[in-house]
């Protein structure tokens, strides 16, 4: 955002190399490298293709920046590298399935519920976990640790009660929409407009109210941020209320629209902190533009390499920009 | 499994000596992980998440070359220890300058992407049934022919003076022969200037390179050695499970690992080895406590185990059994 705010006053191109100002302005030099893949694309498979394959990146993207927000969070904020994010939404994604198929209530109510448990698995974890820890004055090593010995047990505790077979969510998986001569199916439309309106509502809560404001300075220094008399105990609350039930939501979307096991929350996990790399550690709206742009690329690539390919594509992606751009691409470098 | 009897633990197994050859082999593989570990989160402050990745790695490449190549097993061993080494530093060289949460992502996402190659170049690597043996016409060529042999002909001469000796029991040899070996060296050069150097960039790396010397230099060769020790272990589970499949090489490899290493303690070479017999036989022995459940509760049990260790000890016990406090990089 503000990356290409900057980039308005065009610095006289002249004197000055086009690697120069790519690294001032990653942002749009990472939006000009997209949209120069996207034209290559189009130009070599044809615009309904790259649309296709775009819409769907969108849904998995949807996926992604609504998991890579939470993380984001708590990942700045906390200094935590959550291993355990991606089993909160294998554990929503559950619980959906739950209300959903076993109790046999709409779907909605089972998202409602799903982010509920979900959210209260985060402020469990802090009271019981990381709250304790924090006073110890815990490393990130041993937190991250902890992180990933949480998330055995809450694998555990899915494989305890629905074992391993595979479930799905009762969705509607046949019916499609058509429009402009794009095909997307109910369920996919259905995620992309619950993960774009609720998406909307955090980008706009981080943004203009207090809470946002404040979540946003422990972020950039927690020490600071109390001693300007930020209550952060409060704000640490509200923030694994926040990727608890995003984790919930973005868990039972996932589910949704492919299906349940017991370890497709860590297989998300990788992809989430891609997002949350790109984005700039701690920066919501990065991660969620990140994520965003992450499922879309990841569909994309489907045109040019077999889809099987799909998922490594994302992760050499990873190894790539965080080689290349640790600090992300909205991010400001220090201490990377 | 009796039914009047819902609780029943039976000891019979820890008296079983099958019972015990399987913990020490799977043990073993996880000691020579491990130590790579200690090795790099130890005594060189680098959080390295990518083993898993490096036991693919080697174990594929000497497969590989056994059955594609047609290298004879005693050469393919050393070239994939090269191999892995080569690919240890590759992966190192641009992400070692990160900082230490990147690099444990970028090593995390490293493992995943060779196993996904690994699933999914199916022409050199047999996809997700994974490479074992080739057959052509009647004749067949295993990668693990030329230890097989080896392997008999030491059971051969255990069986002059053991008779019905467990089949496991050359391997178990090797691999524990190796881990001894193994400990000793990495002893050894923990005392020379060399390993002093890589705690001195633990403890502060701009310290070490205001003294001239050269961290990222260190840092690879520790990532080197650490990817080394990985081949190896990829060799023996290979070995050991007699294939090579995509799936054995998934990222909880590298996470029970940690429990190894923080089980024995950090900055503790012995204690990898005991860390790692202790989690094994848990983990295994809990297969006959005779539990009321299904096998698929069992097996979420054990998840449960392994995390209760890791977050109990990263609680109450950061140091591990054997590890020294003042040596532990987790604190900050």
């Amino acid at each position: 955002m503000e990356a290409s705010a900057r980039a308005e006053p065009a610095l006289g191109g002249e004197g000055r190399g086009l690697r120069e100002r790519a690294r001032e302005h990653p942002a749009a030099a990472a939006f000009g490298v997209v949209a120069l893949i996207v034209l290559a694309l189009i130009a070599a498979k044809g615009l309904h293709d790259v649309a296709q394959a775009s819409l769907n990146g969108l849904t998995l993207g949807t996926i992604y920046a609504l998991g890579a927000v939470g993380l984001t969070l708590v990942y700045g904020i906390l200094r935590l590298v959550n291993f355990a994010h991606g089993d909160f939404l294998a554990f929503g994604a559950y619980i959906a399935f739950l209300v959903n198929v076993t109790w046999d209530l709409p779907l909605a109510a089972a998202i409602v519920l799903a982010m509920v448990a979900t959210a209260a698995l985060g402020l469990l974890s802090e009271r019981l976990m990381w709250a304790p820890m924090r006073k110890k004055g815990a490393g990130f090593l041993q937190l991250l640790l902890m992180s990933i010995g949480l998330a055995f047990v809450i694998r555990s505790v899915i494989q305890w009660f629905w074992g391993t077979e595979i479930r799905t969510l009762d969705v509607n998986v046949v019916d499609s929409v058509s429009f402009l001569g794009l095909r997307i199916g109910q369920t996919e439309l259905m995620v992309i407009v619950v993960g774009i309106v609720v998406l909307a509502a955090v980008a706009a809560v981080v943004r203009f109210t207090m809470l946002g404001k404040r979540m946003r300075a422990l972020s950039d220094d927690i020490a600071l941020a109390e001693v300007a008399g930020i209550d952060t105990r409060r704000v640490i609350l509200y923030t694994w209320l926040f990727a608890g039930a995003l984790a919930g939501l973005a868990g039972t979307l996932a589910g949704a629209l492919t299906n349940l096991r017991p370890e497709f929350g860590f297989e998300l996990l990788l992809p989430l902190f891609a997002a949350v790399i790109l984005g700039g550690i701690g920066n919501p709206f990065g991660a969620l533009i990140a994520g965003l742009v992450l499922g879309v690329v990841i569909e994309l690539s489907t045109l040019v390499v077999e889809p099987r390919w799909k998922v490594t594509f994302g992760f050499v992606a990873l190894i790539i920009a965080l080689i290349v751009r640790p600090q992300g691409i909205f991010g400001k470098a220090k201490g990377v | 499994m009796t039914e009047a009897l819902p609780l029943a633990v039976s000891f019979e197994a820890f008296t079983d000596v099958g019972f015990w050859f399987g913990v020490l082999v799977t043990a073993g593989i996880y000691t020579l992980v491990a130590l790579g570990l200690q090795l790099n989160v130890g005594y060189t402050g680098i959080v390295n998440f990518g083993q898993a990745g490096f036991m693919a790695v080697g174990g594929y490449t000497m497969a590989i070359l056994v059955l594609e190549a047609g290298v004879s097993f005693w050469l393919a061993l050393p070239i994939a220890v090269l191999v892995t080494m080569l690919f240890g530093v590759l992966i190192g060289l641009p992400s070692l300058r990160l900082r230490a949460d990147y690099f444990a992502i970028v090593t995390l996402a490293m493992a995943e992407v060779v196993r996904l190659t690994a699933q999914n170049a199916q022409g050199l690597t047999g996809g997700n049934k994974g490479l074992y043996c080739n057959f052509e016409g009647v004749s067949q060529t295993c990668f693990d022919d030329a230890w097989r042999s080896v392997s008999s002909s030491i059971l051969d001469f255990v069986e002059g003076f053991w008779p019905e000796v467990d089949p496991l029991f050359p391997l178990l040899l090797v691999i524990w022969v190796t881990i001894g070996v193994a400990i000793v060296a990495l002893e050894y050069i923990q005392r020379t200037p060399w390993g002093r150097v890589l705690r001195a960039v633990r403890e502060d790396e701009d310290a070490a390179s205001a003294l001239g010397k050269n961290a990222l230099l260190y840092k690879l060769q520790s990532l080197a050695i650490s990817a080394m020790l990985g081949a190896f272990s990829g060799f023996f589970l290979a070995l050991f499970l007699t294939t090579i499949q995509p799936d054995d090489y998934e990222p909880i490899v590298t996470f029970y690992a940690f429990g190894v290493l923080i089980l024995g303690g950090l900055a503790s070479y012995k204690g990898v080895a005991v860390g790692a017999i202790l989690l094994w036989t848990l983990l295994e022995g809990m297969r006959f406590v005779e539990l009321p459940i299904s096998e698929e509760r069992t097996a979420a049990l054990r998840f449960a185990l392994v995390g209760l260790v890791l977050i109990l000890l990263m609680a109450f016990r950061p140091q591990g059994i054997f590890g020294k406090k003042e040596e532990m990089v987790l604190g900050r």
